[in-house]
């Protein structure tokens, strides 16, 4: 949470979005003003009529122009009220909008770290009700407690001139309030905040009740999963319920510390003039005042918890606005030069990477001096065990992350000195987790391609990738290849996905093409499908792909072993397993033999490979397993 | 997007549900009537435990009220008897009266005031957990075909910004109505009282108040729904696009996101203005009709005093009368413009509320207390939606004990027949037996012990990493937990991180790579120690020594019991002591494993691909 700052200077941030409805703001509350005085104005009218011509004069018409002059006026306060609405309400709704975007480009612009740490829900919170709780309050909270304020300041000076001992008695009053207030403020403020950033927690576990429903059901602990937000949801209740005891205490001095003061004041006021020190006439002036003044003073209560609010909303929003992507374009970014003939050098020079530090204690490199050379034109297959850092280190190109040491660059630019469009234009990426988005597929796997490409070319790379990537089957969905899929569509198996997210990154016919265990969820003979169709498109890209199988592999020119944050061997898949013992390891599970011995398997491997595998998995997994039952049981 | 997507779907399934453009008019689609008379219906019953407190907070807001009123009066005594008291006859008596229980009534007053305040938090807050709990257990139960249709944002704007617009209703509106009806019983009382013909004046304002607030209730109602809809729009748009913010930023969608973005908003903010500008000339409407009004009781009384027919003094109090009895009316509209948006909210909220589990709980549930894992198919046919069939009829019998591995082209059915066991979907005909017992009539909780499924995608939630194992046996003790771990091999990765097991996973499992999420729901599902496990592609990111680390572990979890394991590592399926091959819903090939490499049909293609591959490079 950010230190508190002043409120003003919090609140003072909204200019910067509120400017184009100042203006309109002002004269709303001006017409807000007006309307209140009118409707302050209207009694006396009334009275000053009825007893003016209506008495001295006795006539019909005079009756009638009476009636006709509190209709005027009737007709004016209503038009003053359609006016204060339609000059502020409505274009508040227009700032509203335009933070809203602005925050949703800034999401956008802001780095995979940065979403890899904030909670949707807490988005979701900020962009929503924490920006609807700003326009309230900008275009009602703020007019309001200027008009109140206004009216409060007219009146107690109208009060002090026409009785200033009782005036004075009234702003004394204005003291214990003072201090009330302003303990409130900093009981209040606290709060406020705790409700907001509670709502954003309970939001996202709505959000992660709903995107992990499977897993709940598989396990049926959907009763759990209640209990757990239940207590969530009451703790929220207990925060809200708390916020409530606060404003209270609020109300309760606005409303009981004003009307004490006048039954003081009517204490002092009355001996007064009984004296004759104060006329009967000042005194009921006074009092009569006063009724008008109590009234807004009691509404400040209200209207400083919404400021309140509104502060803490906006403290929310600016806390996100205001991160600065560590993930930026340069100032002066450089051009990549033209496309290489013979396809595009990547080069990974000393590259380290960490994930920023939080919680306790420093967090371990996953990459640790990574050297990496990826020929023109080349597929290079990246290996090595579950969690080295392979995805990691793919995400490097594109500047998914950025590294925290060392350089990646393409056609020997430095990534960092491209603007990341530049950059992402020339380098494409399949992701483990194919991520696919509510619309047809034709649109999804047309996604980096650019959007001013000739209809014709964009059939034939739509078409070709698609056939490619073996995902012809989209053609037979229901409206083709018009058929919305992803989320808010028709639901595809994780291999189908799998091979739409293929097809996309295909279909940039990039300079260089990230393939993060593209296949993983293929059966053997669409793989190997897969696979000759793709080393005959990807000739002249370079491709450096993740890769768990042998039958991955075989997609590759040669193959790169990551290992402890370092590439530890690079070569042909023959030549790694015949002399790399970590990569035998990763790839047949076999332990480190030496190598005589080892190409003495490999030719008895080829006909039981299985029984290999079995063998090799005893030690660890045995002992843990039996250790598990015992545990278990 | 990352959550629903249904695994091994046929080639061309069915069409899941209509798109939620659609989906949003289904509500509209239902007689008016019956959505207002649902939506009441849902308030009613969120109210009725809380009607003691409410009353409550009502009675406390009437007594506020009266002491408010009572100031004046006191303060009118003051100076018209406790005044010529004092002065007069030097009596101080009335006057220490007066201020006395002036002071005694500010202080009650504000007591009653802050009491106010407190007691409708309490009750709104009360009524804010019970609807966000009804919904979190209904959302819970309802099954997965209905999720795939729903989206995750739309169930999330609903326990969000519906939820909030129901809140701004109960926060200021019982108060609101409270006092400001008060107020206009009490004047309206007080003008018939004193001049009953002006009090029939005020009826006829009745007559265009109906049109007008007829008219808003109907216009509102459509820009309140409007409004909604265009809120859960910005919402999903919203959710969809920050779960694949690394799908966007690759293929440099952010400025093409931030248009449609943009666009869901824009509509957003027009629909906000339009129900602002209703109820701005609801607000106008009301002030004209008080304000012609009060003229009309001026002339109409005025011309009275002329012929004689009334006292000026009276017609003063009755203009002033008429005028006080409209000056609440704002409020109430006030209340009525939030009334009407909380319905709108209430009309989806309540609409999710009545969607009925399709997989419901049986009526008369059967204990299955010890099950030792018999799984039939019976003359299975099903089909999801209203598509066309995806198993024409399945007859399979697993033995307990025994591991099935099913194998078959994407599409062909096999994570269909493993959801139908999970009683993920039901049966169109024919029944699933566990034990003899259809599935559909297993106590639900027992089922769920019984039966356990680990998917190819394996959710974290943010939480400790123990937490996310002990998901698969709440309760289960630390040593527990790291036995588990250690069984699947993940235990030396947890103890690497930084806080061990206490360790919390970033949004979605980030920092875990993909295999080591789908350890970590291995370790789940050997916590859960079920009787029958179900392996849907559960292995499909894992590398090598990791797959052949949870297998190892595997034949002592499964040692005696019924596994179904779907898979296309063939490393996987071997060691199964069978095998079905599936082709459109259909066992084309049923035998063990090594039987089958030899017996020269699809499954021995398949073998002697996997054996290529292992040889290729």
């Amino acid at each position: 949470m950010p230190p508190g700052r002043p409120s003003r200077s919090v609140l003072l941030r909204l200019v910067h979005w509120g400017r184009p409805a100042v203006p309109r703001i002002v004269v709303g509350g001006l017409t807000a003003l007006g309307a209140s005085l009118l409707a302050l104005a209207v009694p006396q009218v009334l009275r000053s009529v009825v007893n003016g011509p209506l008495l001295t004069d006795g006539s019909r018409t005079a009756v009638v122009e009476a009636a006709g002059l509190v209709l005027a006026l009737g007709v004016l306060e209503a038009f003053l009220v359609w006016c204060r609405r339609t000059l502020i309400l409505t274009p508040g709704t227009g700032v509203e909008l335009t933070m809203r975007r602005d925050l949703f480009r800034h999401l956008l612009d802001l780095p995979v770290e940065f979403h890899d740490r904030w909670s949707g829900g807490q988005l979701l919170s900020r962009s929503m009700s924490d920006l609807s709780v700003i326009r309230r309050w900008m275009v009602f909270g703020l007019v309001m407690l200027c008009v109140s304020a206004t009216t409060v300041v007219v009146g107690v000076g109208l009060m002090i001139a026409t009785a200033p001992v009782l005036g004075l008695v009234y702003l004394a009053g204005a003291v214990p309030v003072v201090w009330l207030g302003f303990r409130f403020r900093q009981d209040y403020k606290v709060v406020a905040r705790r409700a907001r950033d509670q709502a954003g927690d309970l939001a996202t576990t709505v959000e992660e009740s709903v995107h992990g429903i499977r897993v709940l059901k598989a396990f049926g602990r959907g009763e759990d999963a209640l209990g757990d937000f239940v207590r969530q949801a009451d703790e929220l209740r207990a925060t809200e319920v708390a916020k409530a005891r606060t404003q209270s205490r609020v109300t309760f001095a606005l409303g009981a510390i004003p009307e004490a003061v006048l039954a003081v004041s009517l204490a002092v006021g009355v001996p007064l003039a009984a004296a004759g020190r104060v006329s009967v006439g000042a005194l009921v002036a006074f009092f009569a005042t006063a009724a008008i003044v109590n009234a807004p003073v009691e509404r400040l209560g209200n209207l400083l918890a919404m400021t309140l609010d509104a502060r803490a909303a906006t403290e929310r929003f600016v806390q996100v606005v205001d991160t600065v992507p560590t993930v930026r374009d340069p100032q002066a970014p450089v051009a990549l030069p033209p496309r290489p003939a013979g396809g595009s050098l990547v080069e990974l020079d000393g590259v380290h990477f960490a994930h920023p530090a939080r919680g306790s204690g420093p967090v371990g490199e996953v990459l640790a001096g990574v050297d990496l050379r990826l020929e023109p034109g080349t597929t290079t297959a990246l290996v090595g065990l579950t969690g080295s850092g392979k995805t990691t280190l793919l995400q490097l190109v594109p500047r998914l992350y950025d590294v925290t040491a060392g350089a990646v660059r393409v056609d020997g630019v430095d990534v960092r000195d491209l603007t990341r469009a530049q950059l992402r234009a020339a380098v494409s990426v399949a992701f483990e987790d194919p991520i696919l988005f509510s619309a047809s597929v034709r649109e999804n796997v047309l996604l980096g391609t650019p959007a001013d490409l000739p209809a014709e070319e964009a059939e034939d790379l739509l078409q070709g990738s698609l056939d490619v990537a073996r995902a012809g089957f989209a053609r037979d969905l229901p409206d083709g290849l018009a058929t919305v899929i992803g989320e808010e569509g028709l639901s595809l198996s994780g291999g189908q996905r799998q091979r739409v997210a293929l097809a996309r990154a295909i279909a940039v016919r990039p300079r260089v093409l990230l393939l993060d265990d593209p296949l993983s969820a293929l059966d053997v003979s669409t793989e190997a499908q897969v696979t000759a169709r793709l080393r005959e498109v990807l000739a002249g890209t370079t491709t450096l792909v993740v890769a768990h199988r042998p039958s991955t592999v075989a997609l590759a020119d040669r193959v790169a072993v990551l290992e402890d944050g370092r590439i530890t061997g690079v070569g042909t898949h023959a030549e790694l397993l015949a002399t790399h013992a970590h990569y035998r390891y990763v790839l047949t599970a076999q332990e480190a033999v030496d190598d005589a011995a080892r190409a003495a398997d490999r030719r008895a491997q080829d006909t039981d490979v299985r029984e290999d595998e079995e063998r090799t998995a005893d030690e660890a997994a045995d002992e843990a397993a039996d250790e598990w039952v015992e545990t278990a049981r | 997007m990352t959550a629903p997507t249904t695994h091994g779907a046929p080639a061309s399934p069915p069409s899941a549900g209509p798109p939620p453009a659609d989906a949003a008019s289904d509500e509209a689609l239902e007689d008016p009537r019956v959505v207002r008379r649902r939506s009441l219906g849902l308030l009613g019953s969120l109210l009725r435990p809380v009607a003691r407190p409410a009353w409550w907070t009502v009675a406390l807001v009437v007594l506020a009220q009266l002491a408010a009123v009572a100031g004046p009066a006191l303060v009118a005594y003051g100076i018209d008897s406790a005044l010529p008291a004092l002065a007069d006859d030097g009596d101080a008596r009335p006057l220490v009266v007066a201020a006395g229980v002036y002071l005694v009534l500010a202080v009650g007053g504000g007591l009653l005031s802050a009491q106010v305040v407190r007691a409708s938090a309490r009750v709104s807050q009360a009524v804010l957990l019970d609807l966000r709990g009804r919904l979190f257990r209904h959302t819970q139960r309802l099954s997965l075909e209905f999720h795939e249709r729903y989206t995750s944002g739309r169930i999330i704007s609903r326990q969000t910004s519906d939820t909030d617009a129901l809140r701004e209703l109960l926060d200021g509106g019982v108060t609101t109505l409270a006092s400001s009806g008060l107020a206009m019983v009490l004047t309206a009382t007080s003008l018939a009282l004193l001049d009953w013909r002006s009090g029939l004046v005020l009826l006829v304002a009745v007559v265009p108040g109906v049109v007008l607030t007829r008219w808003f209730q109907l216009r509102s109602q459509r820009q309140y729904r409007l409004n909604r809809t265009a809120a859960a729009r910005v919402i999903v748009r919203f959710v969809e696009t920050m779960t694949g913010i690394r799908a966007v930023q690759a293929f440099r969608r952010e400025e093409a996101a931030g248009h449609v973005y943009g666009a869901e908003a824009e509509v957003y903010r027009r629909t906000t203005a339009d129900a602002i500008r209703v109820n701005g000339v609801f607000d106008t409407g009301l002030t004209l009709i008080g304000n012609v009004t009060v003229a009309g009781v001026l002339l109409v009384g005025g011309l009275r005093v002329l012929d004689d027919g009334l006292d000026v003094g009276v017609l003063v109090a009755a203009v002033l009368y008429a005028r006080r009895f409209f000056q609440p009316l704002q409020q109430i509209g006030m209340f009525y413009n939030s009334f009407q948006s909380a319905t709108a909210a209430l009309e989806k909220l309540s609409a999710l509320l009545a969607q009925e589990p399709s997989v419901p709980d049986p009526q008369h549930p059967v204990a299955l207390r010890e099950v030792r894992g018999d799984v039939r198919f019976r003359g299975v046919e099903f089909g999801y939606g209203d598509g066309p069939g995806v198993l024409p009829a399945l007859d399979l019998h697993v033995p307990a004990g025994q591991s099935l591995a099913l194998v078959g082209e994407t599409g062909a059915g096999k994570s269909t027949v493993a959801k139908l066991l999970a009683r993920f979907y039901d049966v169109r005909a024919g029944a699933v037996l566990l034990d003899g017992v259809d599935v559909r009539d297993v106590a639900p909780g027992d089922l769920r012990r019984a039966v356990v499924m680990v998917t190819q995608e394996s959710y974290l939630f943010s939480g400790s990493v123990a937490a996310n194992i002990a998901l698969g046996r709440p309760g289960a003790s630390r040593a527990q937990v790291e036995a588990a771990a250690r069984a699947v091999g993940v235990h030396e990765l947890v103890a690497s991180l930084p806080d061990g097991y206490d360790t919390l996973v970033d949004k979605r499992g980030g920092r875990l790579s993909a295999g080591q999420r789908q350890l970590v729901a291995f370790a789940r599902a050997f916590l859960a120690d079920p009787a029958v496990l179900i392996l849907d592609e559960a292995t499909s990111s894992l590398d090598v020594p990791g797959e052949a680390l949870v297998q190892r572990g595997l034949r002592t979890l499964l040692a005696g019991r019924t596994a179904v394991v779907i898979a296309h590592r063939l490393s996987t399926v071997m060691g199964s002591d069978r095998v079905l091959v599936v082709d459109g819903g259909r066992v084309v090939e049923d035998g063990a494993p090594a039987d089958l490499a030899t017996a020269g049909g699809r499954f021995a293609e398949l073998y002697d691909d996997w054996q290529a591959t292992l040889r290729t490079p």
